[in-house]
């Protein structure tokens, strides 16, 4: 065996690309965890049709799945992949425009038969034809040699065996990157653990595809990326669906409220309403309903019960519930309804990601309707998100949406992981007796009156004595709460739901400016934070004074974002849809604030704002 | 894959519900709001919510334990005129939010009051759910076969060719029978009583609120304005007794004013039909079994009714045992708790946080 040489480097993205079948999104996550083992910070980029299997071979068939880690703390996914994994020509097709020159390819030769090639439109093999002279390929056969590793299991089919070739992927990358397979092992003996042989031709595949990278001349060089100096702390790698749902799990916690969730299936919202109905044992109720209207009907129908109401869903569902939105703003009663964007109008684009419903949660209802936005600006950050939505959902007695999206829920991060009894005491008061006397002097319950601090209502559930009363979507009178249709009373009560959701407290906008004296501000919400985090660091590396904030609320604004946002000669505000933050911070602030935006169903890449703050930078000084 | 979810517990609608202690009693006033009713003058309302008034204490319950939940027309004002508590939410919704209500609080006795517009148009969907699902609610289903509160349009139990403000050439709608939509949607109880007959009216409801499960009443009442008059041939004394066919459980179903009577019986192509009593044999007479697990009984007696409720059933078609949805998800619940050796508390949220992956980083040495 030749001795072969080992590279010390800081960074690197690579993506696994191949057919929805082929198992990606697996191997993806599977190097995750051994990356996440070995103190990397990282960030990944998962990205799958909305089409469950599409024809086998096709472009619309390609799933990818970008991991990027480093040394250092890891902003974003990566813009571009330092090496891809094609793993047939479909995927070197789909994913070769994003790869820089000088990037190494990694394909599965065996894939490119005549026929395949001409499912995508290749009229000559890319690996023969000098399509990829410009890269730096291996040719693999990964199909025959897991087969031919595969020989000795008879009782597999040869289709059996061919499915583990996403193992010896797996096994040749983490040869090349110095990756623990431990994690993965103990993963595939509970994955198949009742299937032996299943799991022993994947062990011997994984071990194959390290042993191929140890031996072949092909691969002379792998590389180690040391750990990166991150916090003290325990750390797990989570996604952003895995992490709202415990937020929310342990608010309800910490508020001592039972958790009750009403959700229809939604890409790509999905997945908070399978981990959730993963944990009864820790009191939460999930039901699946017959629709979206339901979903949100039964988690309200829970809040007025004294239950933790939750509904989640995506853009198209938040369109359907809205009118039980409205409800819940009358009611003036807790619920969570949780936003995962994606792609639209309509069904748009189920399985990409954008930001383009915050002025459906802003505006999206009837009449005078105000509701509290909150948005996540990580994977991990959808945690205390969630917390935050509930804190602020009892405290008030509102409805609050909770904004994340498509590349929040499905990307992960490392997580350092919170200690429980550290999370916010959000403990609930209800209403235990009268609270009013009436015309006669009696003892009345009012469930119209208002703390005078919050102007939240009394929350009086079934079941306490003396507190009975009727709420509803008709005005009320003010205090008694009893149908009203006064001129007055309606624009009183208007103004007063108003005044009580503007009331709602949030922290003061922090901005991060290190020379202090920044001319343009970038200013974001969401996910954007990681894309404009890593474009600010990039500008300021090369010698661009800019300061970055980023909006966890969005309804209230913080108290200080106008005198944020005057303080700056120029603020950009980049955004994954057409501009829709820009113009509520213009109507509000009258500030011409700077829209950067795009709809492309991906998060920004570093570049193209760096690029985009560098030209403000200049104009702005010339 | 599938599970056996395990035998249900026989208990009542009520029989969670916390009732009055020794000695105490409410009446019908206990059970009214201080609000000024306002339906129109000769609404079928009145009665109804009079009935329910005045038989709400006969349960036994403590009043802070019920819950009326209401959707949009008419006869969802209802909750306004009860002193329990109430919600008078939005159109065809009510059925979502009792379930929410029901499923988390096994400890309130939960009725949901609906018009045919509510619960069979815009809110179709949320009521045959509710009623497959079984969950613990009890339904009052206020058909008066018009739009009342919109102001006179056809309803989806309005009759083709009904001439309304909005088919001023007449309806061209099929209309549901609800009490046949109710039975196909796996109904578990299904009624159907008349607003003008007290009596009947309160052994009916009685039933349905002691039925663990959904129970489904479709109450009909007249609607003085726009379509008033809709139920005169099944109220008029002396056509009445011609017309209803009374539904008694264990009892030959008959129609008939004495001496015409006349009795159902099951013809040898399947079919049902009624022929002069003398004429049935007992091989033949359909005896009614509102226990009967098959519901095709009960559907072809549901058909039995006729647009121009010129013949009408009355009475309980269906009331059969089925583990109710909010039963089952709190039986999950606890099993979940109790397999992994009680409910979980912070340590155990802890843990779920951690997960089965994790990585510790120590603090930088200085």
């Amino acid at each position: 065996m030749t001795e072969k040489s080992i590279e010390q480097i800081d960074r690197v993205v690579i993506r696994f690309a191949g057919d929805s079948g082929d198992g990606m999104q697996l191997t993806g996550d599977r190097f995750t965890s051994e990356t996440a083992a070995l103190g990397n910070d990282l960030s990944t980029l998962p990205n799958f049709p909305a089409e469950i299997r599409a024809p086998q071979g096709t472009l619309p068939g390609v799933s990818s799945f970008q991991l990027h880690f480093a040394d250092h703390d890891v902003l974003t996914p990566g813009d571009a992949p330092d090496v891809l994994v094609a793993m047939n020509p479909a995927a070197l097709k789909a994913n070769l425009r994003d790869l820089p020159r000088g990037a190494t390819v990694i394909v599965n030769t065996d894939e490119f038969t005549k026929r395949n090639l001409a499912k995508v439109g290749y009229d000559s093999s890319p690996l023969e034809d000098g399509t990829l002279e410009s890269w730096h390929v291996h040719a693999v056969p990964l199909t025959s040699i897991t087969v031919e590793a595969l020989a000795d299991f008879e009782g597999l089919s040869r289709k059996d065996k061919e499915r583990a070739k996403n193992m010896f992927a797996l096994g040749l990358l983490s040869w090349m990157y110095h990756r623990p397979t431990t994690g993965t092992e103990a993963f595939l003996a509970t994955k198949f653990g009742s299937k032996p042989e299943v799991l022993a031709a994947n062990l011997a595949a994984l071990k194959a595809g390290l042993h191929y990278g140890e031996t072949t001349e092909d691969f002379a060089v792998s590389y180690e990326i040391a750990p990166a100096v991150m916090p003290a702390g325990t750390y797990r790698n989570i996604t952003g669906n895995t992490a709202l749902a415990y937020g929310l799990v342990a608010a309800a916690q910490r508020a001592g409220l039972p958790l009750v969730l009403g959700s229809y299936p939604i890409t790509p919202a999905s997945d908070i309403l399978h981990t959730l109905s993963g944990l009864k044992r820790h009191g939460v109720t999930t039901l699946q309903a017959e629709d979206e209207i339901a979903g949100i009907g039964m988690a309200l129908g829970a809040s007025f019960g004294g239950a933790l109401g939750v509904t989640t869903t995506s853009g198209p569902g938040v369109a359907l519930k809205s009118e039980t939105i409205g409800l819940a703003v009358s009611l003036e009663l807790p619920l969570v309804i949780v936003d995962v964007q994606r792609g639209g109008p309509s069904t748009g684009l189920p399985t990409k990601t954008e930001q383009a419903d915050l002025l459906q949660a802003m505006f999206g209802r009837n009449g005078e309707s105000p509701v509290p936005i909150v948005a996540a600006q990580s994977p991990a950050d959808c945690f205390a998100a969630a917390i935050d939505a509930v804190r602020i959902a009892t405290t008030y007695r509102t409805p609050v949406f909770l904004l994340s999206d498509g590349y929040l829920a499905n990307g992960s991060e490392p997580w350092a992981i919170p200690d429980v009894a550290d999370l916010p005491d959000l403990t609930v008061q209800f209403a235990t007796r009268p609270n009013g006397v009436d015309a006669k002097g009696r003892e009345v319950f009012q469930p119209y009156a208002r703390d005078e601090d919050t102007l939240a209502r009394p929350w009086a559930v079934p079941g306490t004595p003396g507190l009975e009363h009727r709420v509803g979507g008709i005005e009320k009178a003010n205090i008694t709460g009893h149908i009203s249709y006064d001129p007055d009373n309606h624009d009183h009560m208007t103004r007063l739901r108003a005044s009580k959701v503007a009331g709602v407290e949030v922290p003061d906008l922090e901005v991060d400016d290190p020379s202090g004296d920044a001319d343009v501000l970038v200013l974001g919400w969401g996910s954007t934070y990681g894309p404009i985090a890593a474009a600010t660091r990039s500008a300021r590396n090369a010698g661009v004074r800019v300061a970055r904030a980023h909006l966890r609320h969005l309804n209230p604004f913080p108290a200080n974002t106008g005198e944020v946002l005057r303080r700056y000669q120029r603020v950009l505000v980049p955004e994954m849809n057409l501009g829709q933050l820009s113009l509520l911070l213009r109507a509000a602030y009258l500030v011409d604030v700077r829209p950067i935006t795009q709809v492309r169903g991906l998060p920004f890449t570093t570049v193209e704002l760096a690029d985009a703050i560098t030209a403000a930078a200049k104009e702005v000084s010339s | 894959m599938s599970t056996d979810l395990g035998m249900p517990r026989t208990l009542t609608g009520i029989s969670a519900v916390p009732s009055l202690g020794e000695g105490e009693a409410l009446t019908k006033k206990d059970f009214t709001s201080d609000q000024e009713v306002r339906w129109c003058p000769g609404c079928g309302d009145y009665a109804v919510l009079a009935a329910v008034q005045g038989f709400l204490p006969d349960l036994g319950l403590r009043r802070e334990n019920i819950v009326f939940v209401s959707g949009i027309g008419c006869s969802s004002r209802f909750p306004y005129y009860l002193d329990t508590y109430g919600m008078h939410s939005i159109h065809g919704r009510a059925p979502s939010i009792a379930t929410g209500l029901a499923a988390s609080r096994p400890d309130l006795s939960v009725w949901v009051v609906t018009g045919d517009g509510d619960a069979l148009s815009i809110g179709g969907n949320h009521l045959i759910h509710a009623l497959r699902r079984n969950v613990n609610i009890t339904i009052l289903l206020f058909n008066n076969e018009i739009y009342g509160l919109t102001k006179g349009q056809y309803s989806p139990t309005s009759e083709v060719g009904k001439i309304t403000k909005s088919s001023p050439m007449g309806s061209v709608d099929q209309p549901f029978n609800p009490i046949s939509l109710a039975l196909g949607a796996e109904a578990t109880f299904v009624a159907r009583t008349m607003d003008s007959d007290r009596k009947h009216l309160t052994q009916v409801l009685r039933q349905a609120a002691e039925h663990r499960g959904a129970s489904i009443v479709e109450i009909y009442q007249n609607c003085p304005i726009f379509n008033d008059g809709a139920f005169e041939a099944i109220k008029d004394r002396t056509q009445q007794q011609a017309r209803l066919i009374h539904l008694v459980d264990g009892e030959p179903v008959q129609m008939g004013v004495d001496g015409e009577r006349q009795t159902l019986v099951r013809r040898a192509d399947g079919g049902l039909e009624f022929v002069p009593e003398e004429a049935a044999t007992t091989e033949t007479t359909v005896g009614h079994d509102a226990g009967a697990e098959d519901p095709s009984v009960a559907f072809a007696l549901s058909r039995l009714t006729t647009p121009d409720k010129g013949q009408v059933p009355m009475g309980v078609f269906r009331s059969v045992e089925r583990p109710t949805y909010d039963d089952l998800v709190r039986a999950q619940l606890e099993a979940a708790a109790t397999t992994a050796g009680g409910p979980a508390g912070p340590a155990e949220l802890q843990q779920l946080l951690a997960g089965n992956d994790t990585w510790t980083v120590q603090a930088a040495r200085s």
